[in-house]
C-alpha cells in the first residue's frame, strides 16, 4: 500500500515532491500466529539520510518532546493503552517489563536520566521521535543486507545471532525477526550485526511490531513519522 | 476488589484416601484445542492482573513504594507454555495482593495521622507539642505540623497552644 504526504516546506528552499511510503505486511510465522493472532509487523523502505548528523529541525523538536515527561509521567505512562498493550504483550512473551523495559518505558527513563532527549543521530533520533509521538517502537535494518521479506518467527535449533566469533547462540524457541535466511534480530531485542545500518547503507527498512491492543493507524503514523523525520534536511 | 477465577482446570492425579480406592486415575494430557483455549485464558488474566499491578503502583505513586516486581522465568522473547502462563498468573496474582495489602495497610496509618491531626486542630492544648509531617499524612513535601505555645514562654504559661506547619525542605548543606 503506497501512501503519500507533502513535505515540510523550508523557506527559500524549492518544494519537493511529496514524501511516498510503502507499506508492507510482514509474515508470522504460523506457530507464533496461533498464539497471537493480533500480532504484525509492517515495514517499509526509505532512503537513508545522507548524514548521520540529526538536522536543527529534529534537535529542535526533540527539545520540544523532552517537556512531555516528568518523573509522575514514566510511571503514569503504562496505564496508557498503548504501552500498556507492549507491557501485556511483554508479559505474554515471557519478559518482565519492568527489567526489560518496553521501547517507550524504556526511552522515557532515558530521558528522566539524561534531563531531556539529547541528540544521537539521525536515524536513532527519528526513531525516538516516532516512538515518543505514537508510543509505538520502530526498528530500521540496512535493507541491502536482506534476503526477501520481513517476519517473525521461533529461532531454529543450533541458530545464532550474528557470525564469526561474536555471534551467540541463539535459544530454540526464541522469537526473533527474520528474512529468508538466519535471524536477523531478538523480537524488542539487539539485531545481528549484518543487519545494523551504517555508513555505507543506502537504503533502510523501517519496521514496527504490532500488538494486541495497538490501532493499526498508530502503527503506520509509526512508520510515517520515522520516515518524515529522516526526511527533513 | 476484583475476584480472580481459574476458569482453566489443571488435573492432577487423585490422592489416596483412607478406606477409599488407591489406583489414582490416570490424567489424560489436554487436547490441542483446549490447551490453546486455557492458554488464551490465562494470556486475558495476565493482561487484567497487569492492569490493576500498573492502577496500584500509580495510586501509591509519590507516597509509598509497592511491592510490583514479578520476574521473568528463563530469558528472551519465547511461546509461554501452559505451565509458564499459569506461573506467571499466580505469581502476578500474588504481587498485586501484597501491593494492595501494603496500600491499604499504609491507607488506614494515613487514615489514622489525618485524625490526629483533626484532634490536633481542635484541641491543641492537650497534644502539646505533637509532630506530625506531611509524608506520615500520606502527602508530599517535608513540612510539619507542631503543636506549639503562641508567643514563647508566655503562651506555654497562659496555656495558649497552637498548630504551626513548618514550611519548606531543609536546603542542602543543612
Amino acid at each position: 500500500m503506497v501512501g503519500r504526504r507533502r513535505r515540510d516546506e523550508e523557506d527559500g528552499e524549492p518544494p519537493r515532491p511529496e514524501l511516498e511510503l510503502d507499506l508492507h505486511e510482514g509474515w508470522i510465522d504460523h506457530a507464533v500466529a496461533a498464539e497471537f493472532p493480533e500480532l504484525r509487523l509492517r515495514w517499509a523502505d526509505v532512503p537513508s539520510p545522507p548524514s548521520r548528523r540529526t538536522p536543527p529541525g529534529l534537535e529542535q523538536r526533540l527539545r520540544v518532546l523532552s517537556g512531555r515527561f516528568a518523573g509522575p509521567q514514566a510511571v503514569a505512562i503504562r496505564r496508557e493503552p498503548i504501552p500498556h498493550a507492549y507491557r501485556v504483550f511483554f508479559r505474554h512473551i515471557g519478559l518482565d517489563p519492568d527489567t526489560t523495559r518496553t521501547p517507550i518505558e524504556a526511552v522515557v527513563v532515558e530521558r528522566l536520566m539524561d534531563g531531556g532527549f539529547k541528540p544521537q543521530g539521525h536515524l536513532r533520533d527519528a526513531q525516538r521521535i516516532a516512538l515518543v509521538e505514537t508510543s509505538v517502537p520502530v526498528w530500521a535494518i540496512d535493507a541491502a543486507a536482506l534476503d526477501g521479506p520481513l517476519g517473525i518467527r521461533l529461532a531454529r535449533t543450533g541458530e545464532r545471532l550474528g557470525e564469526g566469533e561474536y555471534a551467540h547462540d541463539l535459544e530454540p524457541g526464541r522469537l526473533v525477526v527474520a528474512d529468508a535466511g538466519p535471524a536477523l534480530g531478538v523480537l524488542f531485542g539487539d539485531l545481528a550485526p549484518r543487519a545494523e545500518p551504517g555508513a555505507a547503507t543506502r537504503t533502510l527498512r523501517l519496521f514496527t511490531v504490532q500488538v494486541a491492543g495497538v490501532p493499526e493507524v498508530h502503527v503506520e503514523e509509526a512508520l510515517w513519522q520515522c520516515a518524515e523525520a529522516l526526511d527533513a534536511r | 476488589m476484583p475476584v480472580y477465577q481459574l476458569d482453566v482446570t489443571t488435573q492432577r492425579p487423585q490422592a489416596a484416601r483412607p478406606g477409599g480406592p488407591v489406583a489414582p486415575r490416570p490424567v489424560a494430557p489436554p487436547a490441542p484445542a483446549e490447551e490453546h483455549a486455557a492458554r488464551r485464558a490465562l494470556r486475558a488474566q495476565i493482561a487484567r492482573l497487569e492492569r490493576d499491578l500498573a492502577d496500584t503502583v500509580i495510586e501509591a505513586f509519590g507516597r509509598d513504594r509497592v511491592p510490583h516486581r514479578v520476574a521473568a522465568r528463563g530469558r528472551g522473547p519465547r511461546l509461554l507454555s501452559l505451565g509458564d502462563l499459569e506461573l506467571l498468573r499466580d505469581d502476578l496474582a500474588e504481587k498485586l495482593r501484597e501491593a494492595r495489602v501494603e496500600v491499604a495497610e499504609r491507607g488506614a496509618e494515613y487514615a489514622d495521622a489525618r485524625a490526629l491531626l483533626e484532634r490536633m486542630l481542635r484541641e491543641p492544648e492537650r497534644h502539646k507539642y505533637v509532630r506530625l509531617s506531611l509524608q506520615d499524612l500520606g502527602e508530599s513535601g517535608c513540612g510539619v505540623y507542631q503543636v506549639r505555645p503562641r508567643v514563647g514562654l508566655i503562651g506555654m504559661l497562659a496555656g495558649w497552644w497552637h498548630v504551626k506547619l513548618s514550611s519548606g525542605c531543609p536546603l542542602p548543606g543543612g
